[in-house]
């Protein structure tokens, strides 16, 4: 496990390296400081949403948006088709950013470094080398299993032989190498669907991102699939803090910590999962958990 | 209550009629390319021998042969393929990953598809113009070469872009989410996952240059040619040269034409052999792209 930590760290301090000295001023290094958020109680932040719009074009697809996410905490996102939560997701990685026409107000500062990720002088590709993303349907590249871990790996640079223990530790850390460690060398389409997506979520990993988003990660698999992508998306908050977007409550209630429950593109209501369940402050999001509409 | 045996043979039968009607269709197409070759095969097959491919043209007919204008199409095509594609994949790529999409990039992509329907002629009359006059490039191998390559390159570009459109775009969002660059993620994932496209219009599309003859005769390529290009390699230093891009050429289509409007029946039968060895040449080609197409389907799988 130290030995994963410190990986982690160096890919950090190396994704550090070539930010912009700008966001490491003062104010936002004191803000860094543990934060304690009055409602949840948290103590740490892993990133804090602030007054977060999101246009597509004319059309305001997300509307003042606040939120801290828990650092090493899986938070999940919930609300009817269309809600907006997907688009909340995309801002996270500047995934917005390849298409034309799109555009964000607000801050979503990344913690302990205070840097903004959705200013625009902020380098998205530094954003997304920091932080990973696992899609809705498996997107592995048509490569081999080997190199579609390795491909973030190879950005980053490195011997061939690191790449190597970094793929493998990966690999493990997805569950999937006892699976494939005999085939590193096949292509990824012989995979089934869910240990596709687990090779796109070792993918992700193996650059040791500090924040991982998950866009309906299991949509596309059946419930054994999906039970084990559920369980590595659990074990793996040790290492780094998760956000994903589920159209599943159920999904949702087992496996998150904290959950957010969207609607219009507004943030209706962000609480503790438990409490989102049992007991929820707003009206509309027990008409939603009950089942009365979306 | 509907009679419905009535109802369905009747529309069976349109079936039925629609079918016939499609067969002989195809058939006509059919039947006409194979007496087409078979035509050409019962002349010129005699006539296919190591002698036609070894000599020069001749004012006999049986002496004549085809290697000025093979090698002259072959130098061409070299030409026509070196700078087609690199130009063509380039703006292929730019303008479906670059390219920002708006009225001036939509006003380009209309008139790419509308070059790629100008008659050949066409080219060959601003090559004239332009290559011949202008640069004062002659009637040269490098001009010919040039001339097709601009007659092929929307065909080129389109089929990049086509190709690269197959790509899923989650795809693409899996690799700019791992940190790629635009220039990482097409030099990576997009050229290596459109490559069998790429190659099937390429290939496509230099069989279609290779038949070409308008063009060539309107810049000036010569109907009676006893040489060969100076070779581009030799034994002394600097073992490489650029001569023959500067020498003057035949085709194989442009030597065919010149046969055929001869008098003396004899001619014909050359130029029957010499479209055989221009079919197989075409048909080696579009057999490489499928081979290619093949095993590329084989290996990615959307």
């Amino acid at each position: 496990m130290t030995g994963t930590e410190r990986d982690h760290f160096r890919a950090r301090e190396f994704a550090e390296g070539v930010t912009s000295t700008s966001a490491l001023t003062m104010d936002n290094l004191q803000k860094s400081q543990k934060q304690v958020h009055p409602e949840l109680g948290l103590k740490d932040i892993k990133a804090e949403v602030r007054d977060l719009s999101f246009f597509y074009g004319d059309l305001q697809a997300l509307k003042h948006i606040n939120m801290s996410l828990p650092a090493n905490r899986v938070t999940a996102i919930i609300g009817p088709s269309g809600c907006g939560k997907s688009t909340l997701l995309r801002c996270f990685n500047r995934i917005h950013d390849l298409y034309p026409a799109t555009r964000y107000e607000g801050e979503i500062t990344l913690q302990p470094s205070g840097i903004n990720i959705i200013a625009p002088e902020t380098d998205p590709v530094e954003m997304r080398m920091r932080i990973g993303m696992v899609f809705q349907k498996p997107n592995a590249f048509p490569k081999s299993i080997f190199e579609n871990v390795a491909f973030g790996l190879r950005l980053l640079g490195g011997s061939e032989k690191s790449i190597r223990e970094h793929v493998e530790e990966a690999l493990r850390s997805a569950a999937l190498w006892d699976e494939v460690k005999d085939r590193l060398k096949d292509s990824a389409d012989a995979l089934s669907g869910g240990q596709q997506q687990r090779l796109c979520i070792a993918r992700a990993l193996a650059t040791g991102p500090e924040m991982m988003l998950f866009d309906e990660p299991t949509s596309a698999l059946d419930p054994l699939a999906t039970a084990r992508i559920e369980e590595l998306i659990m074990t793996m908050k040790e290492q780094v803090t998760i956000i994903f977007v589920t159209h599943n409550m159920q999904q949702a209630a087992r496996v998150s910590d904290f959950t957010a429950f969207m609607y219009l593109g507004e943030l209706i209501e962000f609480a503790r999962t438990e409490k989102m369940f049992e007991n929820p402050s707003k009206k509309l999001t027990e008409e939603y958990i009950t089942g009365h509409f979306g | 209550m509907h009679d419905f045996t009535k109802i369905i043979a009747r529309r069976k039968r349109q079936d039925f009629l629609f079918g016939i009607v499609g067969a002989l269709c195809t058939l006509v197409g059919i039947v006409t390319l194979g007496a087409l070759l078979i035509d050409l095969l019962i002349d010129g097959l005699p006539r296919l021998n190591f002698q036609f491919l070894t000599s020069y043209p001749s004012r006999f007919a049986a002496r004549a042969g085809i290697l000025s204008s093979w090698v002259g199409t072959l130098l061409i095509m070299i030409v026509t393929a070196c700078t087609a594609v690199p130009l063509g994949v380039a703006a292929g790529v730019y303008l479906e990953e670059y390219g920002r999409k708006n009225w001036i990039t939509s006003v380009i992509e209309i008139n790419i598809a509308n070059l790629a329907g100008v008659p050949s002629i066409i080219y060959g009359l601003m090559a004239l113009g332009l290559l011949v006059y202008q640069f004062g490039l002659g009637q040269s191998i490098l001009t010919g070469g040039l001339t097709l390559a601009f007659l092929i390159l929307p065909i080129v570009i389109v089929a990049t872009r086509e190709a690269l459109r197959t790509i899923p775009q989650g795809i693409r969002e899996a690799a700019y989410a791992l940190g790629s660059t635009k220039w990482q993620v097409v030099r990576h994932h997009l050229l290596p996952y459109s490559i069998g496209g790429t190659l099937t219009g390429i290939i496509i599309a230099l069989s279609r240059a290779i038949g070409e003859t308008a063009p060539l005769i309107t810049i000036g390529a010569l109907t009676f040619i006893a040489f060969l290009p100076p070779p581009p390699v030799s034994t002394e230093p600097p073992f490489v040269s650029f001569d023959w891009l500067n020498s003057p050429f035949s085709v194989l289509p442009i030597q065919m034409f010149n046969w055929v409007s001869r008098p003396d029946q004899d001619f014909l039968l050359n130029a029957a052999a010499a479209g055989l060895v221009l079919i197989v040449i075409t048909l080696s080609l579009n057999a490489v792209a499928i081979l290619i197409r093949y095993r590329v389907r084989k290996r990615i799988k959307w």
